[in-house]
This record gives structure tokens, sequence and C-alpha cells, in this order.
């Protein structure tokens, strides 16, 4: 294993060093930050990161739902459009919502998106009995749709509701992210994005929300102390959603 | 001395059998009519949704499932606890456990969104998942009661029968603990999330296997036209209200603990108070049918002496046990989750509100088909096997009796 490591560091720097040498050789002035940050797809994920978001509650509108329709759009699921077209509204799938929460004793109400919490332990991912329901090395938490069987274990263990069931035969999928009747889904972090664009990456409900002007939700990479994400939680902490499960959350909140 | 108890098939020329079979098999057709549908639209024709995922097919697989162990009861009486008293019924009891089972395992599986997988069942393995662990405590369950049954049945294994016996019945604790588990596992539901389900299960399958044996034996002894004496009925039936009993116990406990801690009181307040269809079950189904009126009819001086009343205390347990499934399953998911405490919630997504429920018809007959599943099971195994006694008398089950 640390044979292993060692290889992994001494082929990293061989290949930073490649890299630097080719830029300055083949295009002096340009630099190819992109390239250098994001992943290869030929590389797995990797638990140097992990990526999360910040909510920033403060900053968002009760009657706005843009992060909502952000990620139907950008996923292929619910909204006016919706290929559900049998299922009734209480079966429709819902990767994110909107939850508005209020105080009763002190009238102090405030608004913000919840979807799937991308746990450390999540326990979708104890349940499922295929393994289906999986993390990735970099924290993210998804469903593979080949093996779900459908039985909606995680759903029953999920303390966030983030999980859907499809109830029907789907059509007019997106290739980005396609869904299948009786198996699970949920927010992906817009995991295509993250593997294409690194910690540059936007995920669509992110995007959604600055479009909107209001710049709630920062997404990067927790492991790394100088993405703007771990400044801002080292900087204004950040609450977790049922943090008494102590499931270690990769998407916080400020302002609960 | 008890006399010695001969085994015989049920006879060929038996009409009520042939009846009994073909009403089963057209509940059997119906329930896979329901599983078709389900399968060929999709979840949308049942009144499962995003928020109540498991519904009626659950409450009558977990039923069966739970009711399957508890069927084993009387052969592991027999055997492990060396009660020869049981002996005579220990085949009936064993091969009524594994069609139980079947039965259920039958629903769940038809229930499944893609059952099409059900080799990627077999094949991939999570084994942090209780789920997985149950595949195997299933088939383990089938293929031991398999063998056990055998060595009862065949005399040269006879001798061997007892050890058999003995690791079935550990088996089968270990099994419903794992059904209870399903639920007892589950941190994030309000209902569920602790560690009495699991013996709570378990008392609970005594009992609904229990009823279940005693309805199923006291009907295919009467179509075979065998007797039955007072002795093996006073037995059964006293066992069932101390089954019953147990369960009451166990479900006051699970509750008098959530009275006690304030953030259980929301979903006690739902279940016992307010919850609608799901309190009444509670109290009327659970509680008066499952448990009050079968401990008053088995106990009663007249009334406990009536085969026909122990019929129908076996019948209560079951329908009791039945509303428990659905009060435990699905009202443990109609209480919202609890996202943040103290606070109300809201939004469009069935947030801090009891979600809406209502079992479509295919749900309820690929439930029924399960029960038809294991019902036929046995009807085969009876006509075929030699299962049931030839005669269930006195002398043949009471060791005080003279031969």
């Amino acid at each position: 294993m640390t044979e292993n490591n060692r290889f992994e560091e001494a082929r990293r720097r061989f290949l930073k060093g490649a890299a630097g040498a080719a830029t300055m050789v083949l295009a002096p002035g340009v630099i190819l930050q992109q390239v250098a940050q994001a992943r290869p797809p030929s590389q797995p994920a990797s638990s140097e990161n992990r990526w999360g978001m910040l909510i920033d509650t403060t900053k968002c509108s009760s009657g706005c739902d843009a992060c909502v329709r952000g990620c139907q759009e950008y996923n292929g699921w619910g909204g006016p459009d919706s290929n559900e077209i049998h299922s009734s509204e209480a079966q429709k799938a819902q990767w994110i919502r909107k939850v508005e929460v209020h105080d009763r004793q002190t009238g102090y109400s405030h608004s913000l998106p919840v979807m799937c919490q991308h746990c450390k332990h999540p326990p979708c991912v104890d349940v499922c009995p295929t393994g289906a329901s999986m993390k990735r090395a970099d924290g993210i938490v998804l469903v593979d749709k080949h093996i779900c069987i459908g039985c909606r274990y995680c759903m029953m263990a999920c303390p966030y509701k983030a999980r859907s069931f499809i109830h029907e035969e789907l059509h007019d999928q997106l290739p980005t992210a396609p869904r299948g009747k009786g198996t699970v889904e949920s927010c992906t972090l817009c995991v295509q994005r993250v593997d294409k664009d690194g910690p540059n990456a936007v995920p669509a409900c992110a995007e959604a929300c600055a479009a909107e002007g209001h710049d709630a939700i920062l997404f990067g990479d927790m492991n790394d102390p100088n993405s703007k994400l771990s400044k801002a939680l080292e900087k204004y902490g950040g609450t977790q959603i049922r943090a008494d499960l102590g499931l270690d959350l990769g998407v916080r909140y400020l302002g609960l | 001395m008890t006399a010695k108890v001969h085994f015989r098939e049920i006879d060929r020329n038996n009409t009520g059998f042939w009846g009994v079979l073909g009403f089963l098999g057209l509940l059997l057709a119906l329930g896979l009519f329901a599983a078709y549908n389900m399968e060929h639209h999709g979840h949308w024709i049942t009144g499962m949704n995003q928020q109540i995922v498991w519904g009626t097919p659950h409450v009558f697989a977990v039923f069966l499932i739970v009711a399957a162990s508890g069927a084993l009861n009387v052969a592991s009486i027999s055997s492990v606890f060396a009660k020869t008293a049981y002996k005579p019924l220990a085949r009936v009891s064993a091969f009524l456990a594994v069609s139980l089972l079947i039965g259920g395992l039958a629903v769940l599986v038809l229930d499944l969104g893609r059952p099409d997988r059900l080799i990627v069942a077999m094949t991939h393995y999570n084994f942090k998942s209780i789920f997985a662990w149950n595949i195997f405590l299933y088939t383990g369950f089938m293929a031991i009661v398999g063998v056990y049954l055998w060595w009862m049945m065949d005399p040269p294994m006879q001798g061997y029968s007892k050890i058999a016996g003995f690791f079935a019945f550990l088996w089968r604790i270990i099994l419903t603990t794992g059904t209870g588990a399903i639920f007892g596992f589950i941190v994030a539901r309000q209902a569920f999330d602790a560690a009495i389900m699991a013996p709570m299960f378990v008392t609970f399958s005594f009992a609904y296997g229990l009823a279940i044996f005693l309805l199923v034996t006291m009907a295919a002894m009467r179509m075979a036209e065998r007797p039955i004496g007072s002795a093996i009925l006073t037995r059964l039936k006293n066992l069932l209200g101390v089954f019953a009993a147990a369960s009451l116990y166990f479900v006051v406990v699970y509750h008098l603990t959530n009275l006690y801690a304030t953030e259980h009181h929301g979903v006690e307040r739902f279940i016992l108070l307010d919850g609608g269809i799901y309190t009444a079950l509670f109290w009327i189904g659970q509680v008066l049918i499952g448990y009050l009126l079968p401990i008053a009819i088995v106990y009663h001086p007249t009334l406990g002496k009536s085969p026909a009343a122990i019929a129908w205390a076996s019948v209560f347990v079951i329908l009791g046990g039945l509303a428990q499934m659905y009060v435990t399953i699905i009202g443990g998911q109609a209480y919202p989750l609890i996202l943040f405490p103290g606070m109300e919630i809201s939004s469009t997504f069935h947030d801090g509100v009891v979600a809406e429920y209502a079992p479509s018809i295919y749900e309820v007959l690929l439930g029924i088909g399960g029960i038809s599943i294991a019902l036929l099971a046995v009807a085969v195994g009876m006509k075929n096997l030699k299962l049931l006694p030839e005669s269930l008398e006195d002398k043949y089950v009471d060791p005080h009796a003279s031969s």
C-alpha cells in the first residue's frame, strides 16, 4: 500500500514536471489551469478530495426556488415538463426541495434547500443490500442504477428524505442523467460537472442560485484548506441538519 | 404411554381438498395478475409514494415472514424442549414454517422496483446491510428446516432430528431478530430506531405463527375428517394466550419508553391519539382484536374449551397482527421525519405533514397472493407427504393418557 502511494507520488511529481515543461515549451504564456486541476477520466475519484457545499440560508429567500428549477433542468426531473406523466404529485421524484422552517416560540422563519447531504457515514449506503447505494472516495453519494433492485430500504433509512423512487417508465431522458423505472435516485452533486471541472465545478443548484443574484450556495473541496469552501467554513462555521445523528455531512448550512 | 402416531397423506378423493386448492389457485392468479401489472406499469398504479415507500405488500410480506418463524414453535417445543405431546404436529409445524416464508418472500420480491434483478441480490452483497444478512437468514432457514423435516420423516435419520430441531430453533430466533432489526436499525425515523424492535418481533412471531398453525391444523384435520382431542387444543390455546400477552407486554414497554422521552412525544401522540386510521388500527385492531379479545377467549372458562372459539381467537390474533404491521410499517412512515427538532417545517415535498397513503387493489391482491402461495404449498405438501397425523385424539398427544 505504502509502496503504491510512493509510486503514485513519484508519478504525480513526474507528471506535474512534465506538464510544466510542456507548458513552457509548447504554450508560453498560456497556463492550462483547468486541465491541471480536473481529474482525467481514467483516474478514479480520490479520497484526497471531499466535495461539499455551504448553503448560506441568510441569503436564501423564502419564495425563491431557483435552485430546484436549476437542478430539474440540468438533471431532467420534475417541473412543468416532468416526464413522470402517470405518477401522482406524491409519487413524483424530488431531488432537491425548498423547506420553510418556522420557530413558533420566537417567530423566526427561514428558508433553505434540502437535498442529499452526502454524508460521510451515509445510512442509505449501510442498509443497501446490493451495494447499489454507494459513496465515492471523494464523498459523493450515488446510486448505481445497474444494481439497484428497487427495494427502497435506502429511502426508509435516509434521515433527510433525499431519495426518490421512479414509479413509471420514463421517456425523453437527458443523456447526462439517465433515470430508470423501479430504481432509486437522488442529488448527485452534479457529479458530471465535478468530474469534468474539479474544484471549479458549479453544481446546477449553485449556478441557478447565483444567476438569481442570491449566491447562497458555495461548492468546493472540504479537504483542501485553501478552497473557498474550507475558508468560509473555517471563518463562519456551518451547521449540519440533524448533527445529532453523527453522519458528518458534506452539505453544511449557515444561519440555521 | 402415548400411543404411536401414524401420519398419512390427505386422501385422493377428498373433494373439500380440491375445492380449497381451486380457491387458493384463484387467489394466486389474482396475486400474479397484480404483480404483473406492478412490474409492467411501475409502482404508480399502487398507493405507495415518495413518503410511504413500503406499503401494503410489505404489511403482508413482513407478517408472513414473522409468522413463518413462529409457525416452527410447535416443532421446536417437541424437539428442543422434549415435549412429546407436540410431536404429532411437528411435521406440519416445520412444513408450514417454510411455506409461510416462501409466501412472504414472494410478495417482497414481486414488490421490488426491479424484480427481474433478483439475481443481482444473490450476487452482490453489502454485508453491512441487515437486508443482505436476511437473504442468508431466509435461505438458510429453508435449508435447515428442510433438513429437519427430512430427518423427522425418514426413519433411519430420526435420531438426528433433535439436533436439526435445535439448529432450526436457534436460526429462527436469529431470523426474526433480523426482521425486527430491519426497523430497529433505522436511525432516521421516530417510530423505529429501537433495540426492542427485535425481541418484540420475536414475540409477535410466536403469536402470529401459532395462530396460523392452529387454524391450518384445525382446518386440515377437519377437511381430512380426522379427530382432534381437547388435550392438544388446550395446550396450544393456552400457549396462544401467553404469546398474545407477551406481545402486549412488549408493545406497552415500547410505548412507555417512547412516552418518557420528550423527543418521541410527537410520534406517540400520532399513533396513540390523533393519527386517524393508525390510531384506530392500533387500539381496535392491534390491542383489542389482536391481544385482549383472544386472551379473554382462550382463558374464558367455557369459551376456552370450545374449538370454534379457539379458532376465532386465532383469527383475531392474525387480524391484530396485520393491524400491527400496518401501524408499525405504514404508520411509522406516515409520521413526518424530524429535520429540525422543535421547529415547524413545510415544503412542496410533504415535510412536516402526515404522509397520505391509500392502498390500491393491486397491493392487496399481491399480499393475498402471498398468503395463497403459503397455503397452496401446505395443501400440496399435506396431499403428497406424510405430514398430517391420522388422529390427534388425547391418547396420541397426552403423555398422561393411557394407550
